[in-house]
């Protein structure tokens, strides 16, 4: 048998609740709630990037979380940097000779890496992307969008 | 909807009615505009080095995105130093008309009126924005044609004409002011009627009747209006934002397509100036290149005919669904609201990316002003790298969800058939799509 006074307050939260109100508890639990992360097993990888004038070659890779990644960097014209956002490193590479740096892949996301020693105009966007993992930043803002799309077509009548 | 007089404040008051703090803001940025164009002309070439290319391109310009318009609308516009050589000759004055003014006082001319030349300037500087953009002399000369054409402008045409018709900058901040928390009203229309309301109209440079200002687009929050009223009749009022947007305020199809070219242009800006493509980076430098010409060509292409094409198929679906009986041109024109707050919030979100991550130049040229080696500020290094952490991530992407949950609000508001939630659908479809792309190039 059911408490008639429990049954009538549940009706009022019920009532209370909007629905947009409960698209916005679910877009806050889908942006802030840690997901798990597939284990992938990670590699080994020597990664040669050449720079020239505003541009790197490769300029998107991507990578396991874990992976152990090299990173050379050759330059075919004049004086480049290499910084990549997040990871703190700085390489300088000057025409005809490698640097080099091994670091492991351990913030999963996508990260810019910037060229640090002016080599002209267009320097300071000479940018390349590190993705490690799958971006899960950009499917929470896009889940975000939509549940906040939806919780406004709820809350509006005209 | 709820509004605060500032001009209640006596000290607020009195420094809106007098003339000299704003003169004063207008001779210093003045001095500081042709400072910019002679360290652009004669300073260092490499434009990250160049105080005109960091001070405008990225502490100004990043001012006006972050600050300026989404608090004060165009607050710029009422101290900007562009239009100030030309009123004066205008006035035979500095502070006020003196009734002895230079020239032809010729009305613009109708055919030209509206945001088209405005929009035209704005695809111009996108298709050599990577060169006006990194280039101290280009910069320079930028700006020395823009104050230079905007003289000669009001020599032969009345009142702020290069601002309301040619400035891009006026024509991106009068759109987005649509937004802003901030408007001059009259409190009572009324009390001002007939004879004693044409002093408004006289004295207002952007040459709007104040008394009838419904909408924030040609309001340079000057405030003459407020100076030159017997009857204290002007109030300054902080509101809301977004106050303007809905149904209340009519849009011309010359403004959507304003709002529509700020969308490609800050898709293609955020591509070529964030983006990892070097190949996109060098067609859009290597100006009269077989490379420039196809990025112009697609350029041109997005601009022209993929957005503004999107965006009618969207409108006119709508129209469909719901049975709208507003004519297509009309809904075309109107809908452009929603276009507001997605541009400005996409640009709050580039200006993020690419103000945070470059503001290092900032201090370099500073200690450095006209490239001669000095190190004013004792800064250790010269320009280094800001990282772009998980914080400017997210701030990036609450700018542009924010957007999205603003325009569709917007587009929920203006539709007007028997069903909102079908007529609006579509168009808040095109503008899912546009956040989806701009969140890939930003957070991708």
């Amino acid at each position: 048998m059911c408490n008639p006074k429990h049954t009538r307050s549940q009706e009022n939260i019920v009532e209370y609740i909007q629905p947009w109100q409960l698209v916005i508890v679910i877009a806050l639990m889908g942006v802030f709630i840690p997901l798990p992360r597939p284990a992938e097993k990670s590699t080994d990888r020597n990664i040669r990037i050449e720079a020239s004038r505003f541009n790197y070659s490769p300029s998107e890779l991507y990578v396991n979380p874990g992976d152990k990644v090299t990173i050379e960097l050759v330059s075919n014209d004049v004086t480049h940097g290499f910084s990549l956002d997040s990871y703190g490193l700085n390489l300088t590479a000057v025409p005809g000779q490698t640097a080099r740096v091994t670091f492991v892949a351990d913030h999963p996301g996508a990260f810019r890496w910037r060229c640090t020693v002016t080599c002209g105009n267009m320097h300071p966007f000479m940018i390349g992307k590190l993705q490690v993992g799958p971006n899960l930043l950009l499917w929470r803002a896009i889940t975000l969008g939509t549940l906040a799309v939806a919780a406004v077509f709820w809350s509006v009548h005209k | 909807m709820t509004r605060l007089n500032l001009a209640r404040y006596p000290w607020i008051k009195s420094l809106l009615l007098s003339r000299w703090p704003q003169f004063l803001t207008h001779a210093v940025l003045l001095a500081g505009f042709i400072f910019t164009i002679l360290v652009g002309l004669l300073g260092p070439v490499v434009g990250s080095h160049n105080f005109a290319v960091i001070f405008v391109w990225i502490a100004w310009w990043s001012a006006l995105k972050l600050f300026f318009i989404p608090l004060g609308g165009r607050s710029w516009c009422s101290i900007c130093p562009i239009p100030v050589p030309g009123e004066w000759l205008q006035r035979g004055g500095i502070l006020k008309s003196t009734g002895q003014g230079w020239g032809l006082g010729k009305r613009w001319p109708k055919f030209l009126r509206g945001n088209w030349i405005q929009s035209g300037v704005f695809l111009l500087i996108g298709l050599f924005s990577a060169v006006i953009l990194t280039s101290a002399r280009i910069t320079a000369l930028v700006l020395l044609g823009v104050i230079l054409l905007s003289l000669v402008l009001s020599l032969f045409y009345e009142r702020r004409a290069f601002c309301r018709y040619i400035c891009p900058i006026g024509g991106f901040t009068g759109l987005y002011a649509l937004a802003a928390p901030l408007e001059v009203r009259s409190k009572y229309p009324s009390v001002c009627a007939g004879e004693a309301g044409k002093i408004h109209y006289a004295a207002c440079p952007w040459g709007i009747n104040p008394l009838a200002l419904k909408a924030n687009t040609n309001c340079g929050l000057c405030m003459e209006c407020l100076r030159v009223c017997p009857n204290d009749n002007f109030a300054v009022n902080l509101r809301p934002f977004g106050s303007d947007l809905g149904p209340q305020t009519k849009l011309h199809l010359d403004e959507t397509f304003l709002g529509l070219v700020m969308l490609s242009s800050v898709l293609v800006d955020a591509a070529i100036f964030l983006g990892p493509w070097g190949a996109l980076k060098s067609a859009a430098y290597t100006i009269g290149s077989i490379p420039w010409l196809v990025f112009t060509t697609v350029f041109l292409g997005i601009s022209l005919t993929v957005i503004p094409g999107l965006y009618a198929l969207a409108i006119w679906t709508g129209q469909q669904l719901s049975k709208s009986q507003i004519p297509f041109r009309k809904a075309l024109a109107q809908q452009g609201q929603v276009l507001i707050p997605l541009g400005l919030m996409a640009w709050i979100a580039f200006t993020i990316s690419f103000a945070f991550t470059k503001f290092s130049y900032v201090l370099p040229v500073l200690s450095d002003p006209v490239g001669l080696g000095w190190n004013l500020l004792a800064l250790g290094k010269p320009a280094w790298t800001v990282d772009t952490n998980l914080i400017y991530l997210i701030l990036k992407a609450a700018a542009l969800v924010g957007g999205l949950l603003w325009s569709s609000r917007v587009a929920l508001r203006l539709a007007d058939g028997t069903n909102p939630h079908k007529q609006s659908l579509p168009t808040i479809g095109f503008c899912m799509l546009f956040t989806l792309v701009m969140l890939w190039l930003l957070i991708g």
